[in-house]
């Protein structure tokens, strides 16, 4: 109790609220009595229309009100009655209203949860010690499984919701079933032996080891060392698929990957699908398509530019430049001749005046005549060969004349 | 690239890529390029037909000794 200072006979009197609200207060500030652990037997029990659940822990000595909010009671996986033997946890307060000290409980799990949970706990720890659970051991998962062991109940519901997952995301996929109990006490040895003899199969991809949902006895076949190192020991990756969601079990700590249901598993062992693969498919025929097509515009510019560069480099333009070079050839052959016979002709010109100078028609224009015998056409140049009334050819410069001698020789 | 006598899903897909990777990549004579388009046409028809006609197949390794296993489907 806090000190208080009052004149002496004066007393401190409480309001029953205030009272009651300082008890509350002390209850709720207690280290102890804030988080606190009750084992003890569940008796007037009662959930009304509210869902709150409101009952008395008791034992031989005493006992003690408990209320579970609604809110609280969906972590729950067991039915409470009266005579059930618990273990709540909470924290303590006074509910000023009905005047008495309450236990407000959050959790609540039947006798013999807590020992396996703490069992759970000291194994967890132990393999994590020896490093079972390193994160570095965890191994990439195949992208595109082929085959894929499952290691589960055959009658289980379990293995059919792997198998619809499967079906409905990739029925290319083989599934081999490694069967086996999972819960009981020879469980564990066959989830060892289910995980061991897939691993004899050459051309397996991924195990997933599964069970649905259940209590934490039920669980318990996958919170065993044995499961756990086989696990490590696969040599292709395995997916564990225990129970529901908030389930974690040794199996999910050892597993490559934690799936939080069996459907999880398989929805994660298949992370491409029929659909994703079909899409692809689609696509790679576009990018053919568009490799092809590209191929063929650059093989038609590069023929475009080809034939620019043939037409650049073509015997038509030598020919041309030849023919030119011919035509000039020819023109200056040509002057060239011209000149040549040119100066021929003037010089036979000269050689034509001077041979003329000598010629008979040269004297026959000075005055001279030709006279010949019109019979015998002998040339005349002397009186003996002339005879009276002889006919005789006169060749003058410009033409000949017929006449006769004419009489006797002077 | 070898033909497969039943079509393999996964082998004619990884055909079908390399084909694609070798049309995009490398500098290819047009004729060998027209060869490689018409296989990839016809592995890509393939896996098509493969994808849609697959079906899950199951097979069960020789059982554990019975047990109970208390699950019920």
């Amino acid at each position: 109790m806090p000190e208080f200072d009052f004149p002496p006979g004066q007393h401190l009197v409480f309001t029953v609220a205030s009272l009651s609200n300082y008890l509350r207060e002390m209850l709720e500030t207690d280290e102890i009595l804030r988080d606190v652990w009750v084992r003890g037997e569940i008796s007037n029990f009662s959930q009304p229309r509210s869902g709150h659940l409101y009952f008395t822990l008791k034992d031989n000595e005493a006992q003690l009100r408990c209320v579970m909010w609604k809110g609280q009671t969906f972590r729950l996986r067991f039915n409470p009655k009266d005579g059930q033997s618990v273990e709540v946890h909470g924290a303590m307060s006074f509910y000023p209203a009905g005047g008495n000290v309450q236990l407000y409980v959050d959790e609540m799990q039947p006798v013999g949860e807590g020992q396996l949970y703490q069992e759970f706990l000291r194994l967890k720890a132990r393999l994590e010690a020896e490093g079972l659970f390193a994160p570095e051991l965890k191994r990439p998962l195949p992208r595109f499984p082929r085959r894929i062991g499952v290691v589960t109940s055959p009658s289980g519901a379990a293995l059919q919701d792997i198998l619809n997952t499967l079906r409905r995301r990739l029925p290319l996929a083989r599934v081999t079933l490694a069967p086996t109990a999972v819960q009981g006490a020879d469980a564990p040895a066959g989830i060892v032996r289910g995980i061991h003899d897939l691993n004899a199969l050459p051309d397996l991809d991924l195990i997933i080891v599964a069970r649905g949902g259940g209590s934490i006895e039920d669980l318990w076949s996958f919170n065993d060392e044995a499961v756990a190192y086989a696990i490590r020991a696969s040599r292709v990756p395995v997916i564990s698929g225990v129970g529901h969601e908030t389930d974690f079990t040794i199996a999910d700590f050892a597993a490559d990957l934690r799936a939080p249901t069996p459907t999880a598993a398989a929805e994660l062992a298949t992370p491409i699908t029929t659909t994703d693969l079909s899409a692809e498919i689609v696509s790679i025929s576009q990018r053919m398509n568009l490799a092809l097509n590209t191929m063929i515009v650059t093989l038609r510019q590069d023929l475009l530019l080809a034939e620019n560069r043939l037409q650049r480099h073509s015997p038509a333009q030598r020919v041309r430049t030849f023919l030119q070079y011919q035509d000039e050839t020819r023109e200056r052959l040509e002057r060239a001749m011209n000149h040549y016979l040119s100066q021929h002709r003037l010089k036979l010109q000269n050689q034509i005046a001077r041979l003329e100078s000598v010629s008979p028609a040269a004297v026959l224009r000075r005055g001279f005549a030709i006279i010949t015998d019109a019979q015998t056409h002998q040339v005349i140049s002397r009186r003996g060969q002339t005879s009276p009334n002889q006919p005789i050819q006169i060749q003058l410069s410009d033409g000949k004349i017929a006449a006769r001698i004419s009489g006797d020789n002077p | 690239m070898t033909k497969q006598a039943t079509p393999n899903f996964e082998a004619a897909f990884a055909s079908l890529q390399q084909i694609i990777t070798q049309l995009e990549n490398s500098e290819l004579p047009l004729e060998e390029a027209l060869k490689l388009y018409e296989e990839g046409k016809r592995l890509s028809d393939i896996c098509s037909q493969l994808l849609e006609t697959a079906q899950l197949r199951m097979e069960t390794l020789s059982a554990n000794p019975a047990t109970p296993d208390g699950e019920q489907a």
